[in-house]
């Protein structure tokens, strides 16, 4: 469903005028099936959002494609509601001058679905992320991190996405809450049968989650490995990472 | 709706949106409401203090001082309203696509605007009114020309804060487009920035057409003028102190109106700080409570 083609990306170091490039991403290929949760685990500044932006179509790669269903992903029409993301830092998540019922409409309007199909759709919606309806009107700064992410990720559903992509989603949460979020998303994903990408650096929680975990370093896959066969990583930084765990 | 409502409840915003409604108004409907003709000369009336007929007394030439406050708003105010709506207009549209978009668009369009910043505004301006001749139009040109790209500048910034939110990235990948982004986010959210910026800048406008007329550049001699109104008091500062204060008076109460609403406007707008209000009755705070425990 999803083919990431070697793909590269770099950004320019400096200046209007220099020269200088950075590397972030370097002939990176996987791929990610029908209802498959894939884990993205690398340490920060090892170029995994930046993968993540490419996946969602944000940003174009430098060479290399990233394919959706076999459309480009740069195309707007080729993801239009079948693919989704939930992001980190919830704070800015949600426009903080709409309601949870405007940002939850807002897939709803791009794809032309009539406004009361989709507020009889809303309170289920709301009940399987484990709100009330009362939260309808609620602003986002009234709301708690755990409560927002909940809505984000009923927003990011709404569509009914054949891929969601989870980029450090439950990392600005709490132990106890993140638990809770990782479990609404098992459930969601038994409802539903979309796949994940699940971008993280806790491995942990990538182990909880998904089927097949995606080493990655210094934007190079490491290691691509089902998450069973964890114990029996071959790289030398997969195990480095994996014994650190441990100690910990 | 909401905002109206929030607006009305302040009592400054609301005295102030009054003054200026009244002030455009007056500006506008200036020949029914005006008690006198503003340019007729009368020497016997000369420094005359206020009467029934001559409400605010006549000037140095017996000119009827109300009467030509009333018809003043016009270049004062109404002018200078619509200098700053296309300023500021042409800024916005330049200032969201480079804040917005980046890149090359954002280093062209601010190549341009450091192009503009760098002549001295008022150097620009005679430069203007040199090339197309004197008059309150080429002025008004003028200001638009030196002013955008100030406009431009500041609400780029102010675009570039809002456009790596978490929710904008999200309306990105969700397939929304670009033109729809910038209309839902990034202009409500900096509205109340660019509502400041504007209306700080209105004062600074009226005192610059004024200066400009009193070289001689803008509105041309009869005609009224606040700016204008006060340079011809000030020839007589010291005996007739008085004259200065109805044009001043306009100008203070003016442009501390649009100060006034502006601020409140930006409290009006920003549901964060309105609701924080609201929750200060108590009910609202019980409910969420047991909400939140029925959640978690």
């Amino acid at each position: 469903m999803l083919k990431v083609d070697c793909v590269e990306k770099a950004y320019k170091k400096g200046g209007l005028f220099s020269k200088e490039r950075q590397q972030v991403l370097n002939n990176v290929s996987f791929t990610c099936d029908y209802g498959e949760c894939l884990g993205i685990i690398g340490e920060s500044g090892s170029g995994k959002s930046t993968l993540g932006r490419l996946i969602l179509g944000m940003e174009k790669a430098d060479r290399g494609t990233v394919l959706f269903e076999g459309g480009k992903v740069t195309d707007r029409r080729v993801r239009s509601g079948k693919l989704s993301a939930v992001f980190q830092d919830y704070t800015s998540s949600i426009n903080p001058f709409f309601t949870v019922e405007k940002a939850l409409m807002e897939p709803w309007n791009v794809r032309g679905i009539a406004r009361r199909e989709a507020q009889e759709k809303m309170d289920s919606l709301l009940d399987q992320v484990g709100l009330t309806p009362s939260y309808r009107k609620k602003y986002p700064h009234e709301l708690s991190g755990g409560e927002i992410q909940r809505v984000c990720i009923a927003r990011a559903i709404s569509t009914q996405p054949k891929c969601l992509l989870l980029d450090e989603a439950i990392s600005s949460l709490d132990v106890s809450v993140q638990l809770q979020v990782l479990d609404l998303l098992i459930k969601l994903k038994k409802i539903y049968g979309m796949s994940y990408i699940f971008i993280t650096h806790d491995i942990q929680a990538a182990a909880y989650i998904c089927d097949r975990v995606l080493i990655f370093r210094n934007g190079r896959i490491e290691e691509i490995i089902e998450t069973s066969r964890l114990k029996d990583v071959k790289s030398d930084y997969a195990k480095k990472l994996l014994r650190m765990l441990i100690t910990f | 709706m909401r905002v109206v409502k929030n607006l009305w409840k302040d009592k400054l915003a609301a005295a102030s949106f009054l003054v200026i409604m009244v002030t455009i108004t007056a500006g506008i409907a200036a020949p029914l409401i005006a008690p006198n003709d503003p340019n007729e000369v009368n020497m016997n009336l000369r420094y005359a203090a206020s009467s029934w007929e001559y409400l605010l007394g006549n000037d140095h030439l017996g000119r009827c001082i109300l009467s030509r406050l009333i018809y003043g708003i016009r270049p004062s105010v109404l002018w200078v309203l619509v200098a700053l709506f296309i300023s500021v207009f042409i800024g916005a549209v330049l200032g969201f696509a480079a804040g917005y978009f980046r890149g090359k668009t954002d280093a062209l369009v601010m190549r341009m605007c450091d192009t503009m910043l760098s002549f001295p505004g008022y150097v620009m301006a005679l430069a203007i009114v040199g090339i197309l001749g004197v008059g309150l139009e080429n002025i008004l040109i003028a200001f638009i020309l030196i002013k955008w790209a100030w406009f431009a500048r500041l609400i780029r910034t102010s675009v570039m804060q809002y456009a790596e939110q978490g929710y904008v990235k999200f309306a990105k990948a969700s397939g929304i487009s670009d033109f729809k982004i910038i209309y839902q986010h990034i202009v409500p959210v900096t509205l109340s920035d660019i509502a400041v910026l504007s209306s700080s800048s209105i004062g600074s406008m009226v005192l610059q057409i004024s200066g400009f007329s009193f070289l001689g550049l803008g509105i041309q001699a009869p005609n009224a003028e606040w700016g204008m109104m006060l340079n011809e008091a000030r020839e007589t500062m010291l005996t007739k102190p008085e004259l200065m204060l109805a044009p001043a008076f306009a100008i203070i109460i003016v442009v501390s109106a649009f100060n006034f609403l502006s601020d409140a406007l930006q409290v009006a707008l920003d549901p964060k700080l309105v609701t924080s209000k609201k929750r200060s009755f108590g009910t609202n705070a019980k409910n969420k409570l047991q909400e939140k425990e029925v959640a978690s």
